[in-house]
């Protein structure tokens, strides 16, 4: 059947031509309704597709079925003659067609006289790995990539690495109230963004900062983020690690898990409707796999033909819970397939096979229209966040293991090392220069002021209405006149 | 949607069949079934995903099939649409719309006869209008499409097929107690809130100001409804005014019944109103 992807522009402009990639030869005018799907508005009579089996040619997978029924099964002869009228091989083919395969609501579905059920477990499916544990290329196939990018993605992974270090450190000092680190995760965070532009939605779930470290977010303004201070973009309103930015296209971290999800293919949607060259793109975890929002927005992305990347990062943990009790599925990636979704499981410490994957993905959902499911296979080596202490349910060794013997950051050094493009001298003062560039953001951070009083109720509508104003005055009357109960540090 | 490429409509069943009541009848056909979206039965993906659309540029009309079918997308509305343009600095803004039919119709049993005006309403960050004409609601709709706040919009199951001019059912109730209230000699003034969240107290102030007696009629249930803040409200910001208490006559504490004068029964009926008027007035 015809699959066409929207690329033409739905909203009307005065000088519109059609784009080259333009898939529906017949779609002339933007001003003419986009459809997504050929088959829309078609009603669906069940003898329409067995119409089709006749000279005139039809579906190659009828004729295919039709030709294999053949073969097997018997002609019932004896109709013949009370249809003379009809072409007598149509009608064998016909009845012969109708005891095998039926054109039930959804398509053409073969019958069989098995009583077979499909196994609930399969062989797991093979993870995509371009470098070995040493780094080295598994494959005698040249990797494609530019040596500026690879150098900016390791420079990138090691400043996450080192930022992720220091700020765990600034909470436990008490200097921040919170944190959430990506250690084990750096190949994920900066790969997958290399692959991408910036013109691509991000809808993170909060493990994700390396992602906008990529795009430009400075060091001070995560350290802003975290202290909540007047530099803040989000004005001091979220938690640590819940950055956002309008600028790089990096939607605002909620806590709420998975809901960034939806939104993803809400944003592609529109990104569809525009006839963007560009995707979105939202990560979460194998237990925001198991949220409601996750399956509503995979079968949703289906559908609607949605170009969105949704990118599982299964770090086998969910908080204390193991993926053996988050699933029973063969991971995440399986799970494409059941909704319709293109998929590919990658390891996810190996930063080339997640560049890779993101590249082609990337170009998949732009190109075709559609969604594209990766998982990501790692290992959360940190905690949770700062409010959680791992050793308790898992063996410290295991940890260990884990954070050094697959440290996807010592990987990728290993491979730009082999190809010359890195030595330990820039090592070192890589290492040295973030470290104190990281401590630098942190000082510079935490003695900023914090958002003044009116924050509180600026932002919650686009102009604050009477009952907001009205709140807004008595807290300033009670602030002034007890003003050694509040906190000092606030600008009244 | 003529005039503003950017807006669309998604919901269950809102394309080529029109929506479950016709409220989107024959748009699909004017401007295509990826501007008029059919949905999957999921109220809080296309919930999810109208956030999502609206953040990067478009402005979604979400139409819930059945308002209490809402209920399965209260994170989306509350934790994301209701926040995410504070908890962003101000930096994505969310001009969705999510509107469709509550309350008791023509006996469509207890989960299709909910009112979730006071659900919502603590929800910081969005605005909630209701409609009770078919006047009203074009202006409602536009101003709400226009809003740059997500808006809930409220309608109601019964003023579907009515004709012009003619109000839904606790408009009308009140208006048919009004009458007879004016025929006894009494003088009443009826103000029919459209503007739930924020409440339009400049208006109600003024009348409390010529009043001076309160009584708020409402089709939400007596317990945490529109009218328990609503008298809160009014109470904290006029009680100079009042003569008597505020009194508040709502549907009663229990699931709508199914048979038909059992459901009656659970709204404030014409009576009801007439003589809390004048017990009011006797104080």
């Amino acid at each position: 059947m015809i699959h066409h992807c929207c690329r033409s522009s739905y909203f009307p402009r005065e000088h519109y031509s059609v784009p080259e990639n333009n898939r529906i030869p017949h779609l002339l005018s933007c001003n003419s309704p986009t459809r997504f799907t050929s088959r829309r508005f078609e009603s669906i009579k069940p003898d329409k597709q067995l119409d089709y089996v006749n000279d005139n040619g039809g579906p190659q997978e009828y004729i295919d079925i039709v030709l294999s029924s053949l073969r097997s099964d018997t002609v019932k002869l004896r109709h013949a003659k009370k249809l003379q009228m009809f072409d007598l091989r149509r009608f064998m083919i016909l009845s012969a067609v109708r005891e095998t395969v039926l054109n039930f609501p959804g398509g053409i579905v073969k019958f069989t006289q098995e009583l077979k059920f499909l196994s609930e477990s399969t062989e797991r499916i093979p993870c995509y790995r371009v470098l070995d544990d040493r780094g080295q290329l598994l494959s005698n196939n040249c990797m494609q990539i530019d040596k500026n990018i690879a150098l900016k993605m390791y420079k990138d992974m090691v400043m996450l690495q080192t930022m992720d270090a220091i700020f765990y450190e600034a909470q436990r000092q008490g200097r921040i109230s919170f944190y959430v680190t990506s250690i084990g995760e750096e190949a994920i965070n900066i790969a997958s963004a290399a692959a991408l532009t910036i013109d691509d939605f991000v809808f993170p779930q909060y493990r994700e900062a390396g992602v906008q470290l990529w795009r430009g977010f400075t060091l001070q303004d995560f350290a802003d983020q975290c202290f909540g201070n007047t530099l803040d973009n989000g004005k001091g309103r979220q938690m640590p690690a819940h950055y956002g930015s309008k600028k790089h296209n990096y939607i605002t971290v909620a806590s709420t898990v998975g809901t960034q999800v939806l939104h993803a293919v809400g944003a592609a949607y529109s990104l569809k409707m525009e006839g963007k060259d560009a995707c979105t793109i939202t990560y979460f975890g194998d237990g925001g796999s198991s949220t409601g929002d996750f399956h509503a927005a995979l079968n949703f992305a289906a559908v609607m033909e949605a170009p969105v990347i949704l990118f599982c990062r299964n770090n086998g943990w969910a908080i204390s819970t193991p993926v053996t009790d988050q699933f029973r599925s063969d991971g995440v990636v399986v799970r494409g397939q059941a909704y319709g979704v293109r998929s590919i499981r990658v390891d996810g410490n190996d930063a080339l096979a997640v560049f890779n994957a993101v590249q082609v993905a990337r170009k998949i959902a732009i190109n075709e229209s559609k969604p594209v499911l990766i998982e990501a296979l790692t290992y959360r080596a940190g905690h949770h966040s700062t409010s959680d202490d791992s050793s308790k349910y898992r063996p410290i060794k295991d940890i260990e293991w884990w954070r050094l013997a697959q440290d996807p950051v010592a990987r990728f050094r290993k491979w730009l090392e082999g190809d010359d493009w890195w030595d330990s001298q820039a090592e070192s003062e890589l290492r040295e220069a973030t470290r104190k560039e990281v401590l630098h953001a942190i000082q510079v951070a935490e003695k900023i002021e914090k958002p003044g009083l009116h924050e509180i109720f600026s932002d919650v509508y686009d102009v604050p209405p009477s009952n907001l104003s009205h709140q807004e005055n008595s807290l300033r009357e009670a602030v002034k006149k007890h003003q050694q109960d509040y906190p000092p540090d606030v600008p009244f | 949607m003529e005039h503003y490429p950017r807006v669309c409509v998604m919901g269950e069943d809102v394309g080529h069949y029109g929506g479950s009541y016709k409220v989107t009848k024959d748009l699909a056909k004017k401007f295509g079934d990826l501007r008029v979206l059919d949905t999957p039965i999921a109220e809080n993906s296309f919930t999810g995903m109208a956030i999502g659309a609206a953040m990067t540029g478009i402005r979604p009309v979400v139409e819930g099939m059945n308002m209490g079918f809402l209920l399965l997308a209260f994170n989306q509305i509350s934790d994301n649409c209701g926040m995410l343009h504070y908890t962003s600095g101000g930096q994505f803004t969310i001009p969705t719309v999510i509107r469709g039919p509550g309350g008791v119709g023509r006996q469509p049993g207890a989960e299709h006869s909910q009112m979730l005006e006071f659900y919502f309403q603590s929800i910081p960050g969005i605005q909630m209008v209701a409609c009770s004409t078919p006047y009203n609601a074009k202006g409602l709709m536009k101003a709400a499409i226009r809003s740059e706040n997500p808006v809930v919009l409220f309608e109601l199951v019964l003023l579907y097929n009515l004709k012009e001019r003619i109000p839904d059912e606790m408009r009308y109730h009140v208006m048919q107690a009004a009458k007879t209230l004016v025929n006894k000699g009494y003088d009443p003034e009826v103000i029919d809130i459209r503007s739930l969240k924020p409440f339009d107290l400049y208006t109600i102030g003024n009348s409390v100001k010529k009043t001076h007696r309160v009584l708020i009629v409402e089709e939400c249930m007596r317990t945490g409804g529109i009218g328990a803040s609503l008298t809160a409200a009014i109470n904290e910001n006029f009680r100079y005014y009042l003569d008597t208490p505020i009194v508040c006559l709502s549907s009663k504490d229990v699931p709508a019944p199914y048979a038909g004068t059992l459901e009656e029964w659970t709204v404030v009926q014409p009576p009801q109103i007439v003589t809390a008027v004048e017990q009011l007035c006797e104080l």
